[in-house]
């Protein structure tokens, strides 16, 4: 009876229209092939400089979205296992308090925003991300002859001096959430998909409203194989990793 | 005025101080003009490579991620941990009125203002965006944005702010005497500047007893701002996640280390002083052998913090902490540390320790030891917790580049070059402290 009253309440507040969504993302690991095809397309969406040899000999190479691997066993017996890490969205997340300038904060959706324009670049939030996800520009973003003509034009190029990092495609949410008001409906699951998401050949990724019981990245996140990335250190991160127990 | 001061043994009249107190103001050597010319040039340097960044963006520096604070940070940290020989070791010599003070408090409170305005200036070199610096005080603006007071940044803006205005009065303040006198003594622009420094200046009863009662407070206070500023810079590693940051003995630890590395400062700056000014009958071994006590003292008691904090992490043996802890003690930081020790704990421990070895000489060595290492200290709280951060794909390595060296190099300098003019343009020691019981 109780449990009735409780799903009719969950009901009625998901109809309200002044719900708010609190985006989310599941990852199954045992799907991900780690052929970073979600790292490309985090790149083309995002306008992320290309890191190059000089980049990645200095230590500056800058991928929202990477791929860690994680090697069990000894060569030639080896078991390869993948996982794909960006900004873990934290709910109490230790780059937000730090900030001396409110250039990130937790916005009403549960997403860790970055505001580029505020920035002065003391880089103290990046040295307390314990997932090393934010990344610094060294300098001004320069991209090849002609790759500089095919930057999305929803996603903002950050000058030299301000910290980035993955913000779940906030252009494709808010994008997402204009179509579903011009036509009067409610963002439907699946209607709002990061490119990582969009592109995983394996659909290994998922994403959407953690309010919504029914979504995808719900039942996956409930899932009995759903973990989150150091979640010892309490930083509540939107971000789920299912994988099977060994 | 037949006050006299009595130097074990022999008699220094007013005159006589004022001669000698007041000789190093006039006319200019070889000898300093050189010091000054090249001072000057390593200054202007650095001021150049740090131009250069700003103009090529912050990437010049070697700093990287996940290394996103470098040199500039460890000496941001250094300086600040200097900037407590002055005001704190002068403010606690004024408030139990040790009597061996007189020539040590200005010397002192002048390294304490220098060492501000040098650290200082760190949090600004290494911003990314040091335009829009303005952005970390709360000013009206029509955009109604203000700081984020949870930061430790912005505490510690506040603190080195009010700490940087304590100390100006604090060394301000008992100038005023000297400069009232040097006025009287002095024509020109010269004169006309000392005049205006000294407020109307003329010694009267009330005016001495308003002084008086002012640097009483003023010793109190600072104490309390010194105490604060190296917590709070202490908080702004101590407060984040990160291991071996992420620890509750380092307010303290800071303070202790920088008391530590201040006292270190003084006894070379008044070596220095003693030697190049010929003040041989004001900067005594006396003062020497007390200071090299103090440093002993300090050392001790870094020793403790310092073993207190390893072993926690080594008992404790968090995998994310270890890490860090073991690449400090087994791997590329191994010698950084050892020789920490040594600089900081086995130098001093000998040459203060046992008194037949502690003589001005040795003093000033233990001194040059401790400096270096409590810079390594820094050094070794910055990188090696950064380099490791707890998901090992993000590990990396610091190299600091010529734009980072050059700008330290020139903070070095640059502390040289003000203590040069100041000694120029004000008596070092308080002339007014000899002249009478006022």
């Amino acid at each position: 009876m109780s449990m009735d009253l409780v799903q009719i309440e969950t009901d009625s507040s998901r109809s309200d229209e002044t719900n708010i969504p609190q985006w989310g993302m599941a990852i199954d690991l045992d799907r991900c092939s780690g052929c970073e095809a979600c790292v490309i397309a985090c790149h083309a969406e995002n306008n992320i400089p290309l890191s190059d040899e000089t980049a990645a000999s200095e230590g500056r190479t800058n991928h929202w979205l990477r791929i860690d691997r994680y090697y069990e066993g000894e060569f030639p017996d080896i078991k390869v296992k993948f996982r794909p890490v960006m900004c873990q969205q934290c709910d109490d997340a230790p780059c937000e308090p730090v900030c001396p300038v409110y250039a990130t904060y937790q916005n009403e959706e549960g997403l860790n925003v970055q505001v580029y324009n505020r920035c002065v670049g003391t880089r103290y939030c990046a040295n307390n991300c314990p997932y090393t996800v934010r990344f610094f520009n060294w300098y001004d973003p320069v991209w090849p002859e002609d790759l500089n003509l095919q930057l999305n034009p929803d996603v903002s190029v950050r000058p030299g001096g301000v910290m980035e990092k993955c913000t779940f495609c906030v252009q494709r949410i808010q994008r997402g959430k204009r179509e579903a008001s011009a036509d009067g409906n409610d963002i439907a699951d699946g209607d709002i998909q990061p490119a990582c998401v969009q592109s995983c050949p394996a659909e290994a990724m998922v994403f959407g409203d953690l309010t919504d019981k029914n979504s995808k990245v719900s039942q996956w996140s409930q899932s009995g194989r759903s973990e989150q990335l150091l979640d010892e250190l309490g930083t509540k991160p939107r971000v789920f990793y299912l994988e099977k127990g060994d | 005025m037949e006050a006299a001061v009595e130097f074990s043994g022999e008699q220094t009249t007013e005159n006589n101080v004022r001669r000698d107190l007041l000789r190093p103001l006039t006319g200019a050597s070889g000898q300093y003009l050189t010091a000054v010319v090249l001072c000057s040039a390593v200054v202007i340097w650095a001021l150049v490579a740090w131009g250069y960044q700003i103009h090529y963006g912050i990437g010049v520096a070697g700093i990287n991620r996940p290394v996103f604070w470098g040199f500039y940070i460890i000496n941001f940290v250094f300086w600040i941990g200097i900037s407590h020989a002055g005001t704190l070791i002068s403010a606690i010599l004024r408030l139990t009125d040790a009597g061996w003070r007189k020539p040590v408090t200005r010397a002192a409170e002048a390294i304490t203002v220098f060492c501000l305005m040098i650290g200082g200036m760190f949090p600004l070199i290494h911003l990314g965006r040091v335009w829009l610096f303005y952005w970390l005080i709360p000013y009206p603006n029509d955009r109604l944005l203000w700081p984020n007071f949870r930061s430790p940044l912005v505490w510690d803006m506040t603190a080195i702010f009010t700490y940087m205005t304590g100390s100006v009065l604090f060394l301000y303040l008992p100038l005023i005497p000297d400069l009232a006198m040097m006025a009287k003594r002095s024509q020109g622009v010269r004169g006309f500047l000392y005049r205006k420094l000294s407020l109307g200046w003329t010694g009267s009863d009330r005016q001495w007893h308003a002084m008086e009662r002012a640097m009483k407070l003023m010793a109190g206070m600072i104490l309390a701002v010194a105490v604060s500023v190296h917590s709070v810079v202490a908080f702004d590693f101590s407060m984040s996640v990160a291991p071996m940051w992420h620890s509750t003995i380092f307010a303290p630890y800071f303070v202790a280390g920088a008391i530590f590395s201040g006292i270190a400062a003084l006894v070379l700056v008044m070596a220095a002083l003693r030697h190049f000014l010929h003040l041989q009958h004001y900067l005594r071994p006396l003062h020497f052998d007390n200071l090299g006590k103090l440093l002993l003292l300090m050392s001790l008691i870094w020793m403790y913090f310092t073993f207190a904090e390893h072993l926690t992490v080594w008992y404790g043996n968090n995998p994310a902490e270890i890490n860090v802890f073991n690449v400090r003690e087994h791997g590329v930081f191994a010698s950084a540390l050892w020789c920490m020790v040594t600089c900081n704990f086995i130098i001093p421990f000998i040459l203060l320790g046992v008194r037949k070895l502690r003589t001005i000489t040795t003093i000033c060595l233990a001194s040059v030891s401790v400096l270096v290492g409590m810079w390594l200290e820094r050094f070794l709280i910055v990188v090696p917790t950064l380099s490791h951060p707890p998901l090992a794909s993000g590990w990396g390595a610091y190299t600091p580049t010529w734009v980072e060296w050059s700008i330290t190099a020139g903070t070095f300098a640059a502390m040289a070059l003000l203590y040069l003019l100041f000694v120029k343009a004000f008596p070092i020691i308080a002339i007014w402290e000899y002249e009478d019981d006022h």
